[in-house]
């Protein structure tokens, strides 16, 4: 595809990146917070706004030919290999920027009311601010290594958003494991790079995506391989099996963090990897069916553990990582355009829903537990009226956001060429755990009697937890051990909330199923078009038919009602059945509430081996027993030697410089003779 | 003076230090003032040799011949091409920073402290710009004199086991590449019928295979010990665990990077076949001592001894794009040389700075240093994302190249019929990015964030102006090179291209025992 040029592109990482340099130098000494939130928050304002002005340009030019470039500079080039900072705008990468910036700024306006009173609170938007730069560069980037900049730049903000409040060691250890994970997934990145390189010459989206569009690619086995070790760091970073154990710690971050990093953008690049190099992933088709597995896999395996979590931040983010699979399951399909669309789906309702607990969780005093809370509807009504909204959303009721992303998704998973009637079946058993596991938050939360804090906890969390810093929203609540009375958020929190809640309402009207109402009601698949031309997968010849996309939809409805209709009988009207049945299958759920124990399997399989080998084999036994131990051997012969020869030391220096010149004679006479 | 530029980069700091010893006793201030003027003297008139250097050229630049013994082909000869530019570079770069890095840091005899250090960098300087290997050797051995004096006299408890320890490691070493010189110099007489040591004179020897061998094992056996390679590397963690700051800082800065260049110079070039022959021995070694050096990292109480196997893990980066023979491997080696001198060398300043306020270099004493002192932590920080390679910063770029010339090499081998095994070495070397991350992040982790562990250690002050100018010249650096490494790149690129060629020359030569191998020298 040829491209226009664009000199405003760069604008568009540079405003945040200015953003994130001004707090980060001046915001410590110099600037009040008002000042802090005006930079920060302007920043992203302009970079939507610029955002959109790309998107629009791209709308007025012809379908064929929307991409808009900027080479910026040189980066690395030593030979032939050649990765410069180039940036690259066309219908994906636009959807992309507008995700970013639209829904960054509206989380930058929630961290305004969320963070207020912190200590750190410049520090908190400087790391924001540079994370949107790392974010935007990684889907703008016009080749390989721009996107690893980003990538590796978006998890270095993570490590420090997770470990934001550092003083709390578990906070840094969680950072401190989302950076290690994801560089296991780098390692993949990093290698599956170069393999392009060294197969095609180019580590160049464009020129990739042309090479394998055109003639016969060059050998199957390479591409295969490569879409392997890019896959491995997709789930690095997009938190799948097995490499998912980051994300659901990562909750250690502030809430805000969690919406804009660990639920809307961040995680979801390695989907929009795949679809970057769609061209790559559609000639990879023994790869393409591990994407599809491992999603499926992902995405029951996560759900089931989001089952019976009761920290509604924990339930969130194996919900995340669940529906994360779903989008894999949609890129090992082969249907780019349905996984982006469940991508920006999905960035809708999570930020809206974490987001709406970061409320709650403000007005609880920084209690996350969902048995202390109850009945929360009426203490703040927009909190949960906007909750609801995204949870009709993730469970896929009719006509939500949801609804139609999923259902596409689970109609490519069995319907696809690529698709296989068991990853169907795991998605949609997924789908049903959602529908209940989200629902029985609104129970636990929302609805019912209000439970509360007692008074220990009370003070066991909220401000100490946060190196001292006070929190908006809270400051008309008691500590004096009364009860207290959970209050609204203000509207800096409010207002993102609602809009949020608004798309995940109408979001899915973007991309209305083809199937039953002809292509042109899908707007997406129509916009992403000259993006997937050439990797085109089919439906089989079954599902070409309406009635068998309107029979799987009804079939989804059905799953999706199921799972709600268990939560209300399981938390409504037999209350006191979720505990008994904890106790009659007591294995099956405590070996759920462990998260299946992969962290400790991880811990005693793997780390613990290589953190004793190394000290007590490599460390004290190699390095210090034998190579010092044959090195003090030398020396103490040496020395002993030395005695011997002492007697040849006459002081005299003549006589050295004769012992020197006759030691050297010989050396060289042997070296020839040798020779 | 024109063509005596690098004469003068190379006096300067041994005139400075000549200078040091006539002056009045007890003047400290006097002293550090003026070694850091003949520093910053020196970088100055270096930056003339930078901006004159014409990267076209692949020859030696900025030439300067003196005859000392003609008849017998011993003289003073030196210039610049860009293999060592960078290098020298690096070395003018780092003195400033070494000796305001080192303004406080010794209690004792403060004149030859510094007299030390500035002869020491004159004698690197000049392994560097040698073009002959008398003159190479002369300060091969020179330098080790001032360190020697450096970590034995200013060092810590166990100076003196650590300064044996380098010295006899060294001195084998030393030997070995003697007796190879004497016999190069005998061969140079026999097949030109001239006595010299100049490097074009060598360098045109045709030499048996057999014979390469030897040579070859010879001057590995003096560089490896210098870089070091695994298993050669025990020396590195105490001589840097006892020396001084100033001392860590040129060791690992500058010193080390005397063993990568001279397999770089005079290894490789001259015996190109056994080079080659010994191509998997030396890749093996290299990557073993990547993960081997991470993982005792890992392990380590001690941040210094930490950092210091650190560096055992960083120098198999180099020693690895050296050896894959190919134009990304060798420019990633000579940029991870630069790379590693100025992160390391910052860290080792960065450790210096908190010992110089708690005469602990112990871990587990530390924590929650972040809320302490903050600015020291960004520092440290944007440090440890250069150590382990994050893209932005420099140590990206080097990593980078290096496996990529490395996958290269794999990725050809395999082309031409090997078997997957081919890309045994990458991989391990990539999985060194990962224990990299972890032994850093785990330090950073435990000294930084959670809560102070010792109460004497709450209130320390954050970095003062000093030390942020000793920290500002290498955050530049790491930025610079990191984000536009064609600053560097480009001056290196012909020189490597020359040095491929030499090589591939070199094994056009052997004509009775056809290399498989040969064919597979990489051209990307």
């Amino acid at each position: 595809m040829q491209a226009s040029p664009s000199n405003l592109l760069v604008l568009i990482p540079l405003l945040p990146l200015v953003g994130a340099i001004l707090n980060g130098v001046l915001g410590r000494r110099f600037l009040k917070p008002a000042a802090v939130h005006t930079i920060a928050c302007g920043a992203m304002a302009g970079a939507a706004l610029l955002s959109w002005a790309v998107f629009f340009q791209l709308v007025g030019m012809e379908p064929e030919g929307r991409a808009l470039s900027q080479e910026v500079f040189a980066w690395i080039r030593i030979g032939s290999f050649h990765a410069d900072y180039a940036l690259w705008v066309d219908p994906l990468s636009a959807v992309m920027c507008l995700i970013i910036t639209n829904i960054g700024f509206l989380i930058h306006l929630y961290s305004v009311g969320y963070m207020q009173g912190d200590p750190s609170y410049y520090r908190f938007f400087a790391y924001l601010n540079l994370f949107v730069f790392a974010m935007l560069n990684l889907v703008m980037g016009d080749n390989l290594l721009v996107m690893f900049f980003g990538w590796e730049g978006v998890g270095l903000c993570s490590y420090l958003l997770i470990g934001f409040w550092f003083s709390e060691e578990a906070n840094a250890v969680a950072g401190k494991k989302a950076f290690v994970t994801n560089r296991v997934g780098d390692f993949g990145f990093a290698l599956g790079t170069m393999l392009l390189f060294a197969a095609l010459g180019t580590v160049g989206f464009q020129e990739i995506n042309h090479q394998l569009a055109g003639a016969a690619p060059p050998s199957k086995g390479l591409l295969e391989a490569a879409a392997l070790l890019l896959f491995l760091g997709a789930c690095g970073k997009s938190a799948q099996i097995p490499l998912y154990v980051w994300l659901p710690d990562a909750m250690a971050g502030p809430t805000p963090v969690s919406a804009l990093i660990h639920a809307a953008t961040m995680v979801t690049a390695g989907v929009y990897m795949i679809a970057r190099l769609n061209g790559l992933y559609f000639h990879a088709e023994l790869a393409s069916q591990v994407v599809l597995w491992i999603g499926a896999a992902t995405a029951l395996f996560a759900a089931t553990i989001g089952l019976v979590q009761n920290d509604i931040k924990k339930v969130l983010a194996y919900s995340t990582v669940s529906q994360l699979g779903f989008m894999f399951v949609a890129m090992g399909a082969g249907a780019y355009a349905t996984g982006m669309f469940h991508l920006m789906t999905h960035a809708f309702f999570k930020a809206c829903l974490f987001l709406g607990s970061g409320s709650v969780i403000m007005a609880m005093h920084h209690e996350q537990d969902m048995r202390y809370y109850g009945g929360l509807r009426k203490f703040m009504p927009w909190t949960y009226r906007t909750f609801l909204v995204a949870t009709l959303a993730i469970a896929g009721v009719p006509f939500f956001a949801g609804f139609f992303s999923k259902d596409e998704i689970l109609l490519w998973a069995l319907g696809s060429e690529r698709g296989h009637a068991g990853a169907w079946l795991l998605a949609s058993a997924a789908a049903l755990c959602t529908a209940f596991y989200m629902f029985r938050i609104l129970h636990m939360t929302f609805w019912g009697e209000y439970r509360g804090l007692p008074p220990e906890r009370l003070h066991a969390h909220g401000h100490d937890d946060h190196g001292g810093g006070g929190h908006g929203g809270d400051g008309g609540h008691g500590h004096g051990g009364g009860a207290f009375v959970p209050k609204e958020s203000p509207w800096t929190v409010t207002v993102p909330l609602v809009v949020l809640a608004a798309l995940s309402a109408v979001g899915g009207f973007l991309g209305l199923p083809a199937g039953l109402l002809g292509h042109h009601a899908n707007l997406l698949e129509g916009w992403y078009e000259p993006i997937f031309a050439h990797s085109h997968v089919s439906l089989q010849h079954a599902f070409h038919n309406p009635g068998a996309e309107a029979g799987l939809m009804a079939l989804s409805v059905a799953v999706a009602a199921a799972g709600i209709a268990l939560s209300f009988y399981l938390y409504r009207t037999r209350p006191a059945l979720p505990g008994e049945l904890a106790k009659r299958f007591a294995v099956p759920y405590r070996v759920l509430l462990q998260k299946y124990s992969v962290d400790e399997a991880y811990e005693a399989g793997i780390i613990r081996p290589i953190l004793v080998g190394s000290r007590e084999v490599l460390w004290k036994v190699v390095d210090v027993v034998a190579i010092d131990g044959l090195v003090n051997l030398v020396g103490g012969g040496l020395k002993a030697l030395g005695r011997g020869l002492g007697r040849l030391q006459t002081g005299d220096a003549q006589v050295y410089a004769m012992w020197m010149t006759g030691g050297l004679t010989v050396a060289v006479l042997v070296t020839i003779a040798i020779l | 003076m024109g063509s005596n530029l690098l004469n003068w980069v190379l006096a300067l700091p041994a005139l400075g230090a000549l200078a040091l010893i006539f002056m009045p006793r007890g003047r400290v201030d006097l002293y550090r003032t003026w070694s850091l003027g003949v520093m910053i003297a020196g970088f100055l008139v270096s930056l003339g040799i930078w901006f004159g250097f014409d990267p076209a050229d692949t020859g030696m630049q900025f030439r300067s011949h003196a005859d000392w013994v003609p008849a017998w082909g011993l003289n003073w000869d030196v210039g610049v091409d860009g293999l060592s530019l960078l290098l020298v570079m690096l070395t003018t770069f780092l003195g400033p920073v070494v000796v305001l890095g080192a303004w406080n840091s010794v209690d004792k005899r403060h004149k030859e402290f510094f007299a030390h250090i500035l002869l020491l960098q004159s004698a690197m300087l000049g392994a560097f710009v040698a073009t002959n290997l008398f003159v190479f050797y002369l300060f091969w051995e020179l330098m080790l004199i001032p360190m020697f004096f450096l970590i034995g006299i200013w060092g810590g408890e166990q100076r003196l086991y650590a300064t044996v320890k380098f010295f006899l490691y060294t001195l084998v070493g030393s030997m070995l590449m003697l007796v190879a010189i004497v016999w190069l110099y005998r061969e140079v007489q026999a097949q030109a019928g001239i006595w010299s040591l100049q490097y074009a004179d060598v360098y045109g020897l045709e030499i048996a295979r057999r014979a390469q061998m030897w040579l070859f094992a010879a001057f590995a056996v003096a560089f490896a010990v210098k870089v070091p390679m695994f298993p050669v590397h025990t020396w590195l963690p105490d001589a840097h665990v006892q020396a001084p700051t100033a001392g860590s800082v040129i060791l690992a800065g500058v010193l080390l990077k005397m063993g990568t260049y001279g397999f770089l110079r005079l290894a490789m070039p001259l015996f190109p076949q056994a080079a080659l022959a010994a191509k998997p021995l030396i890749l093996t070694l290299a990557v073993v001592g990547i993960v081997y050096g991470a993982l005792v990292a890992m392990v380590q109480p001690d941040i210094k001894k930490l950092v210091a196997y650190s560096s055992v893990s960083h120098l198999g980066y180099c020693m690895l794009g050296l050896f894959v023979f190919n134009l990304q491997g060798a420019s990633g080696s000579i940029l991870q040389m630069v790379n590693h001198g100025i992160s390391t060398g910052a860290l080792f300043l960065l450790v210096g700075v908190i010992y110089e306020r708690t005469h602990s270099r112990r871990i587990y004493e530390y924590g929650g240093l972040a809320g302490i002192m903050p600015l020291y932590a960004v520092v440290f920080l944007i440090v440890t994302m250069s150590s382990i390679g994050l893209p932005g910063t420099n140590g990206f770029v080097g990593e980078f190249l290096v496996l990529l010339g490395a996958f290269l090499d794999g990725y050809s081998q395999w082309e031409a019929g090997g078997s997957l095994l081919s890309f045994t070495f990458v991989a391990v070397a990539a999985l060194g990015v990962i224990f990299g991350a972890v032994y850093m992040l785990w330090m950073v982790q435990r000294v930084f964030f959670g809560k102070p562990n010792l109460s004497r250690h709450t209130r320390l002050p954050d970095l003062s102006w000093r030390e942020i100018a000793v920290f500002a010249p290498l955050l530049v650096a790491i930025f610079w090179i990191g984000i536009y490494p064609s600053t560097f790149t480009r001056k290196m690129e012909p020189s490597i291209q020359a040095w491929l060629h030499q090589i591939e020359k070199g094994l056009e030569h052997t004509v009775a025992s056809p290399q498989p191998e040969a064919a597979s020298l990489g051209r990307h």
